[in-house]
């Protein structure tokens, strides 16, 4: 007789008379169930929160570092660079030529940096290819210049304090959807203490609520 | 301690627990959604500065000023520049698809060189040398007069650069494609004298009376004619279209007039011959004609009474009396000839017949009228500098007339006639009537440079390319043409850095003279081309690279003009369409389709009706007089002299019976799946019919007999 029939026989006599004894086993059999049930819910429930993020993003570095604490105190304001156009359209991160108008001469520094810089792009003509850490999806319309000259928000309240920063962090893309770590936010449960923590679309309503009353219509920013 | 199946179910229920709990489920979620609306393989447009730049369309001759939207760097979208002299504001389908042609498939990305019966890609350098050789061989063994060269038109810089480099290489061998241009200059230069050209004003005529010319399909200056004939009702100006097919003008208008293919300067004729005899005519503009009225008069006598003019014409004697009338007793009536787009084939008769209207009624050079005006002279070039070989060969005769007779002549010489052969925004091999004869010319010249942007039907035939940038990508001064009143002068200008490794036309013509070394390299003293348009435009470069373009003359001529009929009182012979057929096969242009050098774009060729191309087959139209046993969008063979094809058939009245309309501009076959191997190309089936007395190739069509497939 084989193991399998052997174990079905015995499960067949369990049911019909060996009622004590089989409470006996379930009761040992549950508690194992439990420390099996505990040890797979807690693997599972941190890997699904610590290594999921880690295989979910990945991290890819700036083209080379830039310091945005010394360009700040060099050349002003964030508008400085980061200027909205005549139509009011936002320029973003600026192109070389913005770069230019301050570093059209050899490096003017003497970080590793700046002469990459000047090496790999400005003397070969070619536009940095910067990783933005706060680019949105392109199903949603934006308007820097309604949030800012219209609505008199400062670059802080969405962006946090970059421009104190002195190096750049690494930019963490999501396999899945191309995009930047910084929308979801860092905290992979999207709890935020900063309002420029996250840049989901809840966070853009809940604002909208607070400082209009209304939360927004679809259409508003999905064109 | 046991593991059971209870064991595992609690692995389970846990792993399933745990991973709910965590935020993965959520975020893949998230993730998920966001994928799904930003599909990664949907092109995403690069966000930038919008900016405009002025430019003036090249795509065909009307010279319209275009406004090109361009993020950043990148153009990407071509509108009609507001307030421009010929256009103001308006573009046409090709117009705004001309970006399309910067990616076309068939580009010609670097120099090419044959081998063989494929293409290998050389330098510049050794292009140049190679092109610099040949033609120096040529002058070495003092025949320079074998170096010929066909371009689109006569005027702009570019055409006057080849004329020059052809001259102080001692060739008189300049040819240019058949164009409504080249034909008002040949009517204005048969009936008023050498150097001028005609306009026709549209935008003031009270009774256009239109022998065929495709008002709103693309004759003349495409976006300026639909502005004046929108303007026709509200001025309450008349328009009577004379042709044998209810094409969309003659929908238009206020009374379509059928009338048998090749006749319609017999029409003319009659009409002119029943203002003679009625003294319909004004009496002080026939003071203008300098003898040979009389003659005339007496051959329309004669020749076309309304009996026998009704005959040749199939127009009612009454309706031609009334035409007659009613043109002449209209305040501003206006002739207008150009059959179609006016770039196809005509004859000097059916032009000089129907200009001689206008010269009859006395509109010339008056408001609504049409008017003689010498040609655009805006380039200033310096003298030519000639040795004795170049003038030996300058002074030969051209082995013809126009490029007709060209190809007809090296087809017919046993000897090598042509040695080396220039071709720039031309596409004979694809545009003039018997391709087949017009390739086999080409076989028999040794040495062909294209200077083509596309690797076209001529193009594939060329030994060496050296490619041009397109429009998009180069200087270059645009004249209006296509019977415009105002005279403009446009600037297209580089909207992009060259994609590829292109030069500017002018560009290769300098360094070919610099090649060549003395005198022709000295009568070539510019550095680049930009440098050289330049100091051709002078006087107007301000002007130009300021606004785009410049008005040259804004009003109508005041000078009255002598008027010489003595061709028309030869009494030419009317041509017959070739073959002994039955039916007769004549070309429709249609606006959605371009059918000169440029290859229509793949946006246009989408915006084609069913009713002339059906997936990759051509409908041709048949009168149902004419279609018996053919079934409506069936597939049927066409018969002509030249050949045999297979097409599909739209049934209906708007074509008069006895005669098939097949479009033109379909039938590429090149390499660019979007455009070519749709259709087939009419020119394949028509032959060229020379009129004796001109030397233009007047086929308005071919006998042809079409039977069930």
């Amino acid at each position: 007789m084989s193991e399998i029939e052997n174990k079905a026989e015995n499960g067949s006599t369990e049911s019909a008379g060996e009622g004590s004894a089989g409470e006996a086993k379930d009761d040992k059999g549950l508690g194992l169930g439990i420390i099996f049930f505990i040890i797979a819910f807690v693997a599972c429930f941190l890997s699904g929160t610590l290594l999921f993020p880690k295989l979910l993003y990945s991290k890819k570095e700036q083209p080379f570092n830039f310091d945005h604490a010394l360009h700040v105190s060099e050349a002003g304001d964030c508008e400085t660079c980061h200027s909205l156009r005549e139509d009011g359209s936002f320029t973003g991160i600026p192109k070389l030529a913005t770069c230019l108008d301050c570093h059209y001469e050899d490096v003017l520094g003497e970080t590793e940096d700046e002469a990459t810089f000047v090496e790999e792009y400005v003397s070969k003509e070619k536009e940095v290819p910067w990783h933005v850490y706060s680019r949105q999806p392109d199903s949603v319309f934006f308007s820097h210049a309604a949030h800012t000259e219209a609505g008199g928000m400062d670059c802080v309240s969405c962006h946090g304090n970059i421009g104190e920063s002195t190096s750049s962090r690494p930019y963490e893309e999501n396999r899945i959807t191309g995009y930047s770590r910084d929308i979801w936010g860092k905290n992979i449960f999207g709890i935020k203490k900063h309002s420029w923590d996250r840049m989901k679309m809840d966070d853009c309503a809940k604002c909208h609520k607070k400082e209009t009353g209304h939360q927004g219509y679809c259409f508003q920013c999905h064109k | 301690m046991k593991v059971d199946r209870r064991s595992f179910l609690g692995l389970g229920i846990g792993a399933v627990a745990g991973i709910a709990v965590s935020p993965m489920g959520m975020k893949l979620t998230d993730d998920s959604a966001i994928w799904t609306q930003n599909w990664p393989w949907t092109p995403v447009p690069v966000d930038g500065k919008v900016n405009y730049e002025k430019s003036v369309c090249s795509l065909c001759p009307g010279s319209c000023g275009i406004s090109v939207r361009k993020i950043d760097n990148r153009p990407v979208k071509i509108e009609g520049l507001a307030d421009h002299p010929v256009n103001d504001g308006g573009a046409c389908l090709h117009g705004i698809a001309g970006l399309q042609y910067l990616y076309d498939p068939a580009r010609i990305k670097t120099p090419l060189k044959k081998n063989g019966a494929n293409f290998e890609k050389i330098s510049w350098n050794d292009a140049i040398e190679l092109v610099a050789e040949k033609l120096s061989n040529m002058r070495e063994k003092g025949s320079p007069e074998k170096l010929a060269c066909i371009t689109d038109k006569e005027q702009g810089s570019v055409s006057g650069l080849f004329k020059r480099l052809l001259k102080t290489f001692g060739s008189p061998e300049f040819y240019t494609m058949p164009s409504l241009e080249s034909y008002l200059e040949i009517t204005a230069s048969a009936l008023h004298g050498k150097g001028k050209t005609i306009a026709f004003d549209l935008e003031n005529a009270s009774f256009v009376l239109s022998f065929g010319a495709g008002i709103i399909e693309g004759w003349g200056s495409p976006v300026s004619c639909f502005k004046a004939n929108a303007s026709r009702k509200t001025r309450h100006a008349q328009l009577y279209q004379i042709e044998p097919r209810l094409s969309n003008t003659a929908a238009n208008a206020d009374r379509w007039i059928p009338v048998k293919p090749g006749s319609e300067a017999d029409l003319a004729l009659g009409i002119s011959s029943v203002i003679l005899k009625n003294n319909l005519f004004d009496s002080n503009a026939t003071s203008n004609f300098k003898g040979d009225l009389n003659k005339l008069a007496a051959v329309l006598q004669k020749d076309y009474s309304l009996a026998k003019t009704a005959k040749i014409t199939g127009v009612k004697p009454d309706d031609i009396k009334k035409i007659a009338t009613l043109f002449a007793k209209a305040e501003m009536p206006v002739a207008v000839f150009g059959k179609g787009r006016g770039d196809g084939a005509q004859s000097l008769k059916e032009l000089a017949a129907v200009h001689t209207l206008n010269c009859l009624v006395g509109n010339i050079n008056k408001k609504g009228g049409a008017f003689v005006k010498p040609n655009n002279q805006y380039l200033e070039f310096p003298d030519v500098a000639m040795d004795s070989i170049a003038k030996t060969g300058f002074g030969k005769n051209k082995t013809g007339k126009y490029v007709n007779q060209f190809f007809e002549e090296v087809n017919r010489s046993s000897q090598s006639l042509i040695e080396a052969l220039f071709i720039y925004n031309a596409n004979p091999c694809y545009t003039l009537h018997d391709t087949k004869k017009i390739k086999k010319a080409l076989d028999k010249i040794p040495f062909i440079v294209s200077f083509s942007s596309f690797l076209d039907e001529t193009a594939m035939e060329a030994d060496v390319i050296l490619p041009s940038h397109t429009f998009m990508e180069r200087f270059e001064d645009v004249p209006s043409s296509g019977g415009l009143v105002k005279t403009v002068v446009g600037l297209t200008r580089p909207v992009i850095r060259p994609l590829f490794n292109t030069k500017t036309p002018g560009d290769s013509l300098i360094l070919i003279a610099k090649a060549l070394k003395g005198n022709i390299a000295k009568s070539f003293p510019w550095t680049t081309y930009d440098k050289c348009l330049e100091s051709l435009t002078s006087r107007i470069w301000n002007s130009l690279s300021e606004d785009g373009f410049a008005v040259l003359s804004n009003g109508m001529p005041g000078d009255s003009q002598p008027v010489d009929v003595s061709f028309l009182a030869k009494n030419p012979a009317s041509l017959k369409a070739q073959g002994n057929y039955d039916l007769t096969l004549i070309p429709i242009d249609n606006m959605r389709l371009m059918s000169a050098a440029t290859a229509s774009s793949p946006f246009a060729v989408k915006t084609v009706s069913d009713s002339v191309l059906k997936g990759k087959d051509i409908v041709v139209e048949i009168n149902p007089l004419t279609a018996k046993g053919l079934k409506n969008r069936g597939f049927a063979v066409l018969t002509t002299p030249m050949g045999k094809t297979r097409v599909k058939v739209n049934i209906n009245e708007g074509m008069m019976p006895g005669v098939i309309g097949m479009v033109t501009g379909l039938g590429h076959t090149f390499d660019n799946k979007y455009v070519s191997n749709k259709g087939v190309n009419i020119n394949d089936l028509i032959g060229q019919v020379i009129e004796p007395d001109s030397g233009l190739d007047a086929a308005f069509g071919i006998k042809a007999s079409i039977s069930k497939a």
